[in-house]
């Protein structure tokens, strides 16, 4: 039986709940929690944790090319690091009670939801700095406030993770800062790719508060702590002078100080742009779902030959 | 689509160094105990977080219903005096 928080008077079960983490309570797994909490936890989850996997592939893409053996070394760990961070998040969606197997399912089908910014390309080896610097640095912006998110399983596994995530960003802004200190031809490489990775990597804030339906829900649970246009313009305000260093120009000429309110004023990204991408149209997006598979069915013998080990090796012991 | 047998699930402790006990730290899917630890150890001790490791299957561990919390605890709340500060310590008196 689920445990009832603990709340005084004649109040119901959802009353009491939206009291307890109204008052910073944390949520487990065996407390009772309305449906559309539960809900709305592994929708998020498990579309961070498909966001994790499929990650894994732009940056993929340069593993065997990267160019010395050091940053080769680095973006395996890196990459690795984002497979364990899916699994996390995989298993803090379990803890809920979503079954492993229907949310992989749902991706390979493309009924699942993940990170916008996955579908785009990764053509230069810039790419990979960018990457870091800015797709994981708006990543750690999104996550670390999840830390203190009220359900109890997804802020632990995003402690972890956010432990994990510092070296990303760094190591991404440490190739583009060795691309800028470079030759002509690297500098126009790593401008190049912020050109490419700039408006996308806005987007991953989700849309305008006025267009984002669950963000108020969210925040009265205490799942988000901060909107998605907060978030933006934290990210923006911590980014701009770290490409005025690089000696880069973020594409954006309405970007500019506000001397006023202490804030970087910036244009409008393209939302269409971001709701197409969303909606499984984006550059990579078949690609990438096509590429999961195939990785998934070529690991089948393994899960196979696995299983049949563990049991013939059961009967042995019973034995 | 998955045409396995849906793995077992784990829970993994972590002993972070000698002296400390082992502090439960998530889960992990396996067929046996021995990819357990492997899987355990990939995934949960990459940076040379652990001195040891538990992995325990999740049906094994016993846990207490939380709806009985209040019958199961609550006689401890009862026992104030169990606390070194229940008790009063007069001025003057020294090492207690």
């Amino acid at each position: 039986m689920d445990v009832m928080v603990p709340a005084p008077g004649d109040t119901s079960p959802l009353e009491r709940f939206e009291a307890y983490v109204a008052a910073e309570g944390k949520v487990e797994s065996d407390t009772w929690m309305p449906d559309a909490y539960r809900n709305t936890l592994v929708r998020q989850i498990s579309q961070h944790a498909h966001s994790e996997i499929i990650g894994m592939q732009p940056e993929g893409n340069w593993l065997t090319r990267a160019p010395s053996l050091q940053r080769k070394a680095i973006l395996l760990a890196k990459v690795q690091d984002e497979a364990g961070h899916g699994l996390y998040l995989y298993a803090a969606a379990e803890t809920l009670g979503a079954s492993r197997d229907d949310m992989v399912d749902a991706l390979l089908a493309g009924t699942a939801k993940y990170s916008s910014i996955f579908n785009y390309p990764t053509p230069t080896w810039a790419d990979i700095g960018a990457i870091g610097w800015l797709v994981d640095g708006a990543a750690i912006m999104n996550q670390v406030p999840l830390c203190r998110c009220s359900y109890g399983p997804y802020a632990r596994a995003m402690k972890r993770i956010c432990k994990e995530e510092s070296f990303h960003q760094r190591q991404g802004f440490d190739i583009l800062l060795t691309l800028c200190r470079g030759t002509d031809a690297q500098r126009a490489m790593a401008q190049d790719a912020l050109d490419r990775w700039w408006w996308p990597s806005l987007m991953m804030f989700g849309p305008h508060d006025a267009d984002s339906p669950h963000s108020a829900t969210s925040m009265r649970w205490r799942i988000k702590r901060f909107s998605n246009d907060e978030l933006r313009q934290r990210f923006v305000d911590v980014t701009a002078p770290q490409a005025s260093y690089l000696g880069l120009r973020i594409p954006d000429d309405d970007l500019a100080y506000d001397e006023r309110t202490g804030h970087w004023r910036f244009g409008e990204p393209d939302w269409d742009e971001f709701h197409r991408v969303l909606a499984g149209d984006g550059p990579c997006s078949a690609e990438r779902i096509e590429r999961r598979t195939r990785a998934h069915a070529e690991g089948a013998w393994v899960r196979e030959a696995a299983d049949a080990y563990a049991r013939r090796h059961a009967e042995t012991t019973a034995a | 689509m998955t045409t396995s047998r849906r793995l077992d699930l784990w829970e993994v402790f972590v002993r972070a160094r000698g002296g400390l006990h082992h502090a439960h730290v998530g889960s992990i899917h396996a067929s046996d105990a021995e990819m357990a630890l492997e899987n355990a150890r990939d995934v949960f001790t990459r940076r040379g977080e652990a001195a040891s490791l538990w992995v325990v299957p999740s049906d094994a561990i016993v846990a207490s219903d939380p709806a009985d919390a209040d019958e199961l605890f609550a006689p401890a709340l009862d026992k104030e005096f169990r606390h070194p500060t229940f008790y009063e310590v007069p001025d003057g008196v020294a090492n207690l």
